[in-house]
Order: C-alpha cells, then structure tokens, then sequence
C-alpha cells in the first residue's frame, strides 16, 4: 500500500535531523496560524500563490533562496564544527550524517538558493528594463516557480522522512547506484532536481522568449541594458544544459528502479559517461549562476559611478563568449580520470581561454569607475568586494585549469576553497548587491544602509577568514569531505574556519537585522519618486512598487541607457506638459495552475521516492487535469480602465516632476 | 506586429553606417507562442541527444548478449517509419484546415494522425514485448539498456502527442477555432513533425547502422 514507508523511515534514533525537523515544523505551522488567524490566507491566496505577475513570482523566488540559504548555511556551519574538533576524534557527527549534510549542503546551495536568486532577480528586472507589462508566459512562469518550490520542499522533507543522498551534490556512480547506495536518499536527490529542473526549464524558455521577442519599441539588441544580455546568455545556456541534467538524471533513476545498465559497473556499463554528461550540465551551470551576477554588478557599477558603462559592445561580446565557451571546458572537472595528455591539454587551454572574456569584464568594471563621481552605498560595496575577491577566485581557478597542477589539488580542500571563492564571490555576492539595489524597486522603501554595510564587512572579512585557510589546508594535503582526520598540520586551520563561519554568521544576522530595521523604519526609507540611486534603466521610469502594468505606455527607446536619456532631455525641455491619452491595458489573470500543478507533483515525486504506485498515477492524473482545465478557461484577461491607469501614472508622473525640477535647481 | 524593420533616426546610428534599424516593440501572441515552443523543442532535442550519445557509447556493450542485427526487424521498421511520416502529413492537413477554420477536414486529418500514431506506437510496443519475452530486456546489457531508452523516449513522447491530440480535438470541439486554440495548434503541429525529424535519427543511427553491426 505504501511502498517502501514504514515507521523506520522516521529517524528517531537521531535527535539533530529530528529537532532540526521539529524546529521548523513548529515555524511553519506557527506562520501557517499566524497567516489563518490574522485573516491574511485570502491575500495571500490571491495576491500571491496565484499571481501571475513577474514581479511578484520574482519576490518568491528570492524568498524561497533566502529561507534556504539559511538551511544551507546551517548545513556548513554543522560541518565546519565537525572539521574543528574532528581531530583524532570522530566529531560529534556519525559518518553517515556527516556525508548527507555536505551532500545536501551543495545540493541546495546550487539548486534551492543560487539558482532561484538569480532567476528571481531576472524574473523580476528584465520585463521592466526591457519595458514591456510582462514575460512572455506568464502562467507558465508560475509552474516553474511552484516547481522549484516542489523539489526544495522533497529535499527538506527528506530530514525527517527517510534520509538524504550521501554521494556528493553529484551523486555519482557507482556509489550512487542501487548496489552501493540501497536507500532512499538518492532517489530523494534525483526527483526533487528532475521536479525542479522542469521548473528551471521552464523559467529557461520564458526569459530566453521574453528578451527575444519582447521588449519595447526602439529596444535594439545593443540598447538592452548588460543585465538583459546576461540574462540572455544564462538563459539560453539553460535551454541547452538543463535537459543534459534530466536525462542524466532519467539514465540513473532508470538504472536504480528498472535494473538498466547505463552506469553500472556491470553488464557493460559505463560510469564515465555520467562524468561526462553531468559535467557537461555542470559547467555550463556556473555560468548560468554567474553571468547574471555580472549583470548586475554592470548595472550597479555603471550606476553608483554616474557614468555609461565603460566598454558596452565588448561588454556583451565578452558575455557571449562565456556562453559559448562555457560548453567547450567540462572535461576540466575530471582530469586525473584519465583522458590522456592530449584531450587534457586542449581542455586546459580552453578552461584559461574562458578567462579572458571574463578579465575583459573586470576592466570594463574598473574603467567605469574610473573618473566616475563614486557613490559606495551598499550595492557598490558588494560590486567592489566582487571584484577583489573574484579575481582571487579566478586565479585560483585558472591554477587548477593547469592539468599537472589539478593531479596534486584534485579533490582536495583548495578545491573545495576555490569553487567557494567563485561562488560566494560571485553570485552570493551579487544576489546580494542586486537584493539591495532592486529592493526599493520591489517594495517601494530602501533598505537600511548602516546595517547594509555592516552586513557586508561581516560577509566579506569572515568569507576571507573562513576560506583562506582551506586553500592552505589543501595545500598541505588535505581532501574534501573528511569526516574526521588525524593529522596536526591541518587542525589549526580547520579552527580559523570555524572561526571565520562565526564572522559569516554574524553577517548574515546583520542582513537579517537590515530587513526587519528597514520594514519598521519604512515611511522615512520611503522611495517616492521610482528612482532612488538616479538609476539608468528603464526599471527607474516606473513607480516603486511599479503598478501591475508596468509602464502606462510602452516607453520608446533611442538609445542605451534609456532612462537616463529621458532625464537629460526632460531637464533640458524643462518638463512639457504634454497631457498623454491613456488607454485600457489588458493584462493575464491570475491562476492556481502553477501551485495546484506543483501540489500534484509534489505528490507524484513523493510517492515515486517511495515507490507508491497507485499515488504516482493519481499524481500524473491529477496534474494532466490541471493543464487540461487551465486550456478549457474561456477570459485568460482582464481590463484594466484607462481612468485607472491615469489615475496611477499621474501620482508617479507628479512626484518625479517635482525631482526633476529640484535637480535642475541645483 | 512583424518583425519588419523599419528605418529610424539619425541618432540611433552611434558609428554613422547610415543604416539604422529600429526595434518595432513587442511581437504578436502568436509568434511569442511559437517561438517560445520552438525554444522547447530545441531543448528537447538536446535531452535526445543525449540518449543518441548514449547509444552511441554503449552500443557495442552487449556483454554476451544479442547485437542490434540479431533483433531488428527491418519490416516492421519500415511500416512504423512510413506511418510516421504519412502522420506528419495528415498533420499538416489537420493545421492547414484549422487556419482555414474547416471543422471537417481538421478532424479528419486530426484523426487519421491519431490512428498512424497508435499503429507506430502498437508495432513498437509489440516488438519491446517480444524482445522482453526472449529474455532480451534493457537488463540483459548495456546496449540494450540504450536500445530501449532511446527508443521507448522517443515512444513517450508519441504517447504524449497523442494525449495532447486527443485534448486538441477535444477543445476544438468544444471552444471552436479561437486565437488561444489555433496557438496551440501550432504549436502541437511543430511537436508532432520534431518527432518525426527525430524519428529519422533513430531510423539511421539505431536500425539502419545496427543491422549492418
């Protein structure tokens, strides 16, 4: 009846995974009171669960990566305490737990907070920067986010049901096969990233169709803001990626239910061919995290430097050549597997070759600055501790693109120490800078700049002190995913790390800090006019929060920089007041396809990790019904009059002119 | 809206070439739909690739067991293909007579598909079954695992089109020929040729190449 779920699934011989399941039980059914009580459910029904709104589908996004870096985050800071008193000692973690906790720990880092950060900042910037009212898709944007929800919940629901996979956020073969690993943590693993990897795909098609095919009149490709290019670039790298990431994924769930022979070790199997498809996925994946963190630092730099970005057109040849590239590296993961000196070589090359452009970038970032009247708010500081500590990272990272080099630091903590350095470097440092820039965009207040600040010297210092010494570590020898060890050298640096994650800790309490400080302190953070950073975009033209719509009319472009251009010429013509004809705006409906479709899939992934047959075909049945209602709907929108979108443009229209016309005072 | 470009203003011309292109604004719905599937597709053909690049790693692997020329069957082979390729057209029929809103000839054509397809999807199942009975199942080795994968993704898929014909008959039967369903239709049409241009991969790489093997 149930499968393989019995009362053995619940570890209760564990206190860490049960308390730590309790706690956020607890949390959850505490907001879930809270939210019925309080009379908030029918809001949040229809204003949220099933808006169709990119702006707001982006909000969630960004939520659901910021509850999980806090998971994710705990995941690290567990293993860095194993590491520091793992000395000739078994720690306090058995290794059974300590394998799931870093398995899980890279599962959703990547997977449940990079990736929904970035695709919730795109989902909520391009339509406005392109100005145009929405994505191409609307509902379908809705699917993808549920189901990305959907695999972060199979993968939290995995702490207290059964277990979680021990092989590595990669789960590779043999030991991820039935054979080795008989569990269910693999299973867990491979549904919740095939559920949300349908999700990704999704958002993939949606933002690649959105940039292509909409944008405003005059938007010329070379007119786009960089983050468009970026995300242009990302998008389309997960249009060709992601689908490497399912059927590899189908290969090995294949070989674990129906007894094929794709990676096994027997019957003539072959486990470098997952090597080879998962990296070929998995390359190309750190671009679709980064390039759009290089959007943002673009749009930040070029901003809070007053100045057009230094270099544009090289800017986005250099971008579209990560893309290309990007595919041309993968091999570069595994070099000791023995591919020869000859395909090594040409791996190499093209893995320091994937530098260049990116240089190209670093330099078109400093010469932006350079001569720019400077501005360090918060966004800027993250932009700049980027670039010092990005480089870091890429060296490090055109180091093991040497192949003799990677034999000795294959696998080990500089590793380890290096993808961290790209990563948080990078994209964490860029979903950060992009949170703090687009907030005000978002909700309509700024975020508080003190505790901003403190937030980012906490992060920036404690990332240096936490990761530094596992460079050093790997250096002298030490490999990765060690549950305890016995050598003296290492013990040291293992205790800075720690220490050092005490340092991020605070930085993150202190971003924590900032939200709730700004939510109370938010009429005197109050963005009146849509443009608090004199921004360049279009994004800056609309209200804070920007109403439904967007813009009341498609604005027409002439040039880069098109926000910008219309401040010049507005200022220069002295405010015409030409009274505009509004006209009504149609806009999709709001839809449940997206949470009840992903209700059904959550279902189906569930009763597939368990093997519940009956419950699998209900799931497939009731989520194909879902779409079949969705296509039977007869008014997919609705009007928006035009006496109401006169009415919001001329409060927006009043406030700006007001700060146009003080700028020209001064 | 088109694509068409239209000549613009001087200043959009940073380098002066004299030729400037100005941005239209936003496509019509329907072109974003079709794109925006055409986008899908593309991805789908990469995961296919993927099973392609599979059967072409293991297909030698049959670790004692039989080889492709052992178990093709070319009949059979060739009355699926013709089928699938005769539905391509009954297809194109079926959205010729919805841009011309033909109820008639759009079911016809709509339902001829169906049946070439169950028939494609009734000689594969029989051959999979019969090979399973032989003892010749995807576990036997890895060239068959590959065999069966590649083969029975592309089946899925002819599944699911079927599905979705079924519903597309259905809906235009209920709602009639309405933008939102001439969209869809398009965009099913562009799925059931794909599958048919993958079909001629798995023709040539799997049953031609493997029965000379």
């Amino acid at each position: 009846m149930l499968g393989k779920l019995d009362w053995s699934a619940i570890p209760l011989d564990q206190p860490i995974p049960l308390v730590a399941g309790a706690v956020v039980l607890v949390a959850i059914l505490g907001v879930l009171i809270w939210v019925v009580a309080k009379g908030h459910l029918p809001y949040l029904w229809h204003e949220w669960i099933t808006s169709v709104d990119h702006k707001r589908i982006g909000v969630m996004y960004i939520l659901l990566a910021s509850v999980m870096l806090l998971r994710g985050g705990s995941d690290a800071i567990m293993m860095r305490i194993q590491q520091a008193v793992a000395y000739q000692s078994q720690g306090y973690l058995p290794p059974e737990h300590y394998n799931q906790i870093f398995s899980a720990h890279g599962t959703i880092m990547i997977f449940f907070v990079a990736m929904p950060f970035v695709i919730g900042l795109m989902n909520l910037v391009v339509p406005l920067q392109l100005g145009v009212r929405d994505v191409a898709f609307p509902t379908l944007n809705s699917v993808g986010f549920w189901l990305t929800a959907t695999g972060a919940l199979l993968v939290n629901l995995s702490l207290v049901i059964g277990e979680f996979a021990r092989t590595g956020w990669l789960a590779f073969p043999p030991l991820s096969e039935l054979s080795y690993s008989p569990g269910v943590g693999v299973d867990y693993y491979a549904w919740s990233l095939q559920i949300s990897g349908v999700g990704t795909l999704v958002a993939g098609i949606n933002l690649v169709t959105t940039v292509l095919k909409l944008r405003t009149k005059g938007m010329n490709y070379l007119r786009m803001p960089m983050f468009c290019w970026t995300t242009l670039a990302s998008n389309l790298l997960i249009v060709a990626a992601f689908p490497i990431l399912t059927a590899t994924l189908a290969m090995l769930l294949l070989d674990r239910y129906l007894g094929f022979h794709f990676f096994t070790n027997e019957a003539g199997g072959n486990v470098m061919m997952f090597m080879n498809l998962i990296w070929a996925w998995g390359h190309p994946e750190v671009y679709i995290l980064v390039l759009p963190a290089f959007g943002i630092f673009s749009e930040v730099v070029s901003t809070f430097s007053g100045k057009a970005l230094f270099g544009y057109r090289s800017m986005v040849l250099a971008t579209m050549a990560i893309c290309v590239i990007s595919f041309m590296v993968w091999l570069h993961h595994f070099f000791t597997m023995g591919a020869g000196p000859d395909v090594n070589a040409i791996f190499g090359i093209a893995s320091m070759i994937i530098a260049i452009p990116t240089g190209v970038k670093i330099y078109n970032w400093l010469f932006t600055m350079y001569g720019g009247r400077i501005r360090f708010a918060t966004p800027m500081l993250w932009s700049v501790g980027f670039m010092v500590t990005f480089i870091i990272g890429g060296l490090t990272g055109v180091l093991l693109a040497v192949p003799p080099a990677d034999f000795m630091l294959h696998n080990s903590m500089f590793l380890v120490a290096h993808f961290h350095n790209v990563i948080i470097g990078g994209v964490l440092f860029g979903a950060f800078a992009g949170f703090e820039y687009w907030f005000p965009k978002a909700f309509g207040f700024r975020l508080d700049e003190r505790w901003g600040k403190a937030a980012f010297w906490f992060t920036f210092l404690g990332f240096f002190i936490t990761f530094v010494p596992l460079y050093i570590a790997g250096m002298l020898g030490m490999t990765r995913r060690m549950q305890h060890y016995d050598v003296a050298a290492w013990r040291p640096w293992m205790i800075v790390a720690a220490f050092g994650m005490v340092v991020l800790t605070i930085g993150v309490i202190c971003q924590i800090v900032q939200l709730v400080v700004s939510i109370r302190n938010r009429e005197a953070l109050r963005d009146r006019t849509g443009d608090p950073w004199d921004g360049r975009s279009l994004e800056w033209a609309t209200s804070s929060p920007p109403p439904v719509f967007n813009f009341a009319f498609n604005p027409d472009v002439r040039g880069e920089d098109a926000y910008w251009d219309m401040k010049v010429r507005a200022r220069q013509q002295s405010l015409e007041h030409d009274v505009p004809e509004y006209r009504d705006i149609e806009m999709p409906r709001n839809s449940p396809t997206g949470f009840v479709c992903a209700f059904f899939a959550t279902v189906m992934g569930f009763a597939l990790i368990w093997h519940i047959w009956w419950m699998v075909i209900l799931g497939g049945l009731g989520a194909f019904a879902t779409f079949v209602v969705f296509a039977w709907r007869d008014h997919d929108e609705y009007v928006i009059p035009a006496e109401d979108v006169a009415r919001i443009d001329r409060v927006n229209i009043e406030e700006r002119r007001s700060l146009v016309s003080m700028a020209g005072a001064i | 809206m088109s694509m068409t470009a239209t000549a613009g203003r001087a200043h959009a011309d940073p380098h002066h070439i004299g030729v400037v292109i100005e941005h239209p604004g936003p496509a019509s719905k329907r072109i974003v739909t079709a794109y925006g599937f055409w986008v899908f597709l593309l991805s789908d053909i990469v995961m296919f690739s993927c099973f392609f690049a599979a059967y072409a790693v293991l297909s030698g692997q049959t670790a004692g067991g039989p080889k492709g020329s052992e178990i093709f069957e070319q009949g059979n082979v060739a009355i699926e293909t013709v089928c699938l390729l005769l539905s391509s057209f009954t297809c194109g029929m079926a959205s010729i007579a919805a841009d011309v809103r033909n109820r008639f000839w759009f079911y016809l054509g709509m339902a001829a598909t169906c049946v070439l397809g169950l028939i494609f999807l009734a000689i594969e199942f029989r051959e999979f079954a019969d090979l399973v009975a032989r003892g010749y199942g995807p576990s036997r080795s890895a060239f068959l695992t590959a065999f069966f994968s590649l083969v029975g993704c592309h089946g899925l898929h002819v599944s699911a089109g079927v599905l979705w014909l079924l519903t597309m008959m259905a809906q235009v039967f209920a709602k009639g020929f309405r933008a939102d369903v001439l969209r869809r239709m398009i965009c099913f049409a562009l799925f059931w040729h794909a599958l048919d241009i993958i079909w001629v991969g798995v023709f040539s790489v799997v049953y031609l190449l493997g029965s000379g093997v």
